[in-house]
């Protein structure tokens, strides 16, 4: 049993592994040989459709993303939650139902009070 | 591929799972050359145009000399953008999305790792590649990809909640998260019929997380010029463009798992002399045909009817989906 585990953690590493080298491989290495490399200095400009960009685009940004990004980390924390629930779901029984029915009950009054402040709203 | 996994780690297996995993990467490759091919072929016919035909036989060459076309091109970088992260973001973006296909159980035989987490290994590495797009969008430090990346990222986190929730009801049903389990739970019926909501769902979601039409918003070339990729050229782009098209096999590969019965043969038919994976690519590509068709049928969501359909639409139903199931389950059980 505990080598079917080393050799699956194993597969994944190859795999990450093989996820980085493919970019960084023909990117730096083989790409190098083939391309031509010519840089000037109108090529180097940011893209401003045509015109010289004006100021930088590190600035203040909306906040509603800011906001997207809040119940994002929320939901997706309950998820995580519900996932080992739904496992052992058939082994706890009704206890387990209860549980859970409160849990997302009280997330869906954050939702429902979030719908009411227009935050889910893009304008 | 199943007997390897028992042996003790030698490096005889190791090198077996290094020979393996380019094999697939080579066969991921040639599916994203012919599935770009299929798609401009296949929205051609659906306009009642021929789509491309002059590179090769049918045309079928055009895939090949367009990503050579990118190997040749050269690399700018304009030298606003951040250094260090501009080089980073292609990877980000890439490597999860060919990670993920570590878990697939292609057919009985045909697997590479055989995790208990499956579902939630998936969903967890994919979530990786929002950082990729929002890295390529800040670190190019143009306007326009910024507004592509930040937008992007709004899309995929929120499209995520929903995706991961409507697999929550495939998961009850079956009481595991290996994939390979959720495929022989379905014996007696596909999960597409019992979770037709959370199908309907994940269907969905899936698509905005593959930044696909009709919720292509971060690619919206009308109005944002490319998006998160503006600055991107050469293969840097040509990563982006391949992460895309490694993630709709991965996305293909995961439906046919989770809803549709994997490698199992459909209306009875098991006792036809067929092997598994024969099925397995059929449903696949059934879905791959989907995502054309969709692409030449519907237009563009508004950016701002975008996220209010994610959370007021697709997340009540997948936690109502949640519910059915799991009262069901408990009457099934007589726990209630």
């Amino acid at each position: 049993m505990p080598d079917i585990y080393v050799n699956n953690y194993v597969i994944v590493a190859i795999f990450l592994f093989l996820g980085v080298l493919l970019p960084v491989a023909t990117v730096s290495f083989i790409g190098r040989f083939l391309r031509p490399n010519n840089p000037t200095p109108e090529k180097l400009t940011t893209y401003e459709s045509g015109n010289n960009p004006i100021g930088g685009s590190w600035v203040r940004f909306n906040v509603k993303y800011y906001i997207f990004a809040l119940l994002f980390v929320i939901f997706d924390v309950e998820t995580l939650f519900l996932y080992p629930w739904a496992v052992a779901f058939n082994k706890l029984g009704l206890f387990a139902l209860v549980e859970m029915v409160i849990f997302i009950v009280l997330l869906v009054i954050g939702l429902v009070y979030a719908w009411r402040k227009k935050v889910l709203e893009w304008s | 591929m199943t007997d390897l996994l028992q042996q003790s780690t030698s490096l005889w297996n190791v090198s077996m799972f290094i020979v393996a995993a380019v094999v697939l990467l080579l066969v991921v490759l040639f599916f994203v050359t012919y599935a770009i091919y299929f798609e401009r072929k296949v929205i051609g016919w659906m306009q009642l145009r021929t789509g491309p035909n002059r590179v090769g036989p049918l045309g079928l060459l055009q895939t090949v000399v367009d990503v050579t076309k990118l190997l040749l091109k050269e690399d700018t970088r304009p030298k606003d953008a951040d250094k260090a992260l501009y080089a980073l973001a292609p990877v980000l973006a890439y490597a999860p999305a060919f990670a993920v296909l570590a878990v697939m159980p292609f057919s009985e035989t045909i697997q590479f790792a055989d995790l208990g987490i499956g579902v939630l290994y998936y969903m967890a590495l994919s979530s990786i590649t929002v950082l990729g797009v929002i890295t390529a969008g800040w670190a190019s430090n143009n306007k326009y990809s910024l507004i592509g990346g930040m937008r992007s990222a709004a899309q995929m986190i929120s499209y995520e909640v929903p995706l991961v929730m409507s697999v929550l009801g495939v998961i009850l049903m079956t009481g595991s998260m290996n994939l390979r389990e959720i495929v022989e739970a379905q014996r007696d019926i596909w999960n597409v019929i019992p979770q037709i909501l959370g199908f309907c769902v994940f269907i969905v979601a899936a698509q905005a997380e593959l930044n696909r039409t009709p919720f292509d918003l971060p690619e919206a070339e009308s109005e944002l010029v490319a998006g998160y990729h503006v600055e991107y050229s050469g293969f840097r782009f040509a990563m982006f463009m391949l992460a895309e098209y490694v993630y709709m096999f991965g996305m293909g590969s995961l439906v046919t798992i989770l809803f549709l019965g994997g490698w199992l043969a459909p209306f009875g038919l098991d006792f036809l002399p067929i092997p598994g994976i024969v099925w397995f690519i059929l449903k696949f590509l059934l879905y791959v045909f989907f995502q054309f068709w969709i692409r030449a049928t519907m237009p563009r969501f508004r950016a701002d009817q975008l996220l209010p359909f994610a959370w007021k639409g697709l997340l009540p139903i997948a936690l109502v989906n949640i519910l059915i199931t799991a009262v069901v389950i408990s009457f099934q059980n007589g726990t209630l």
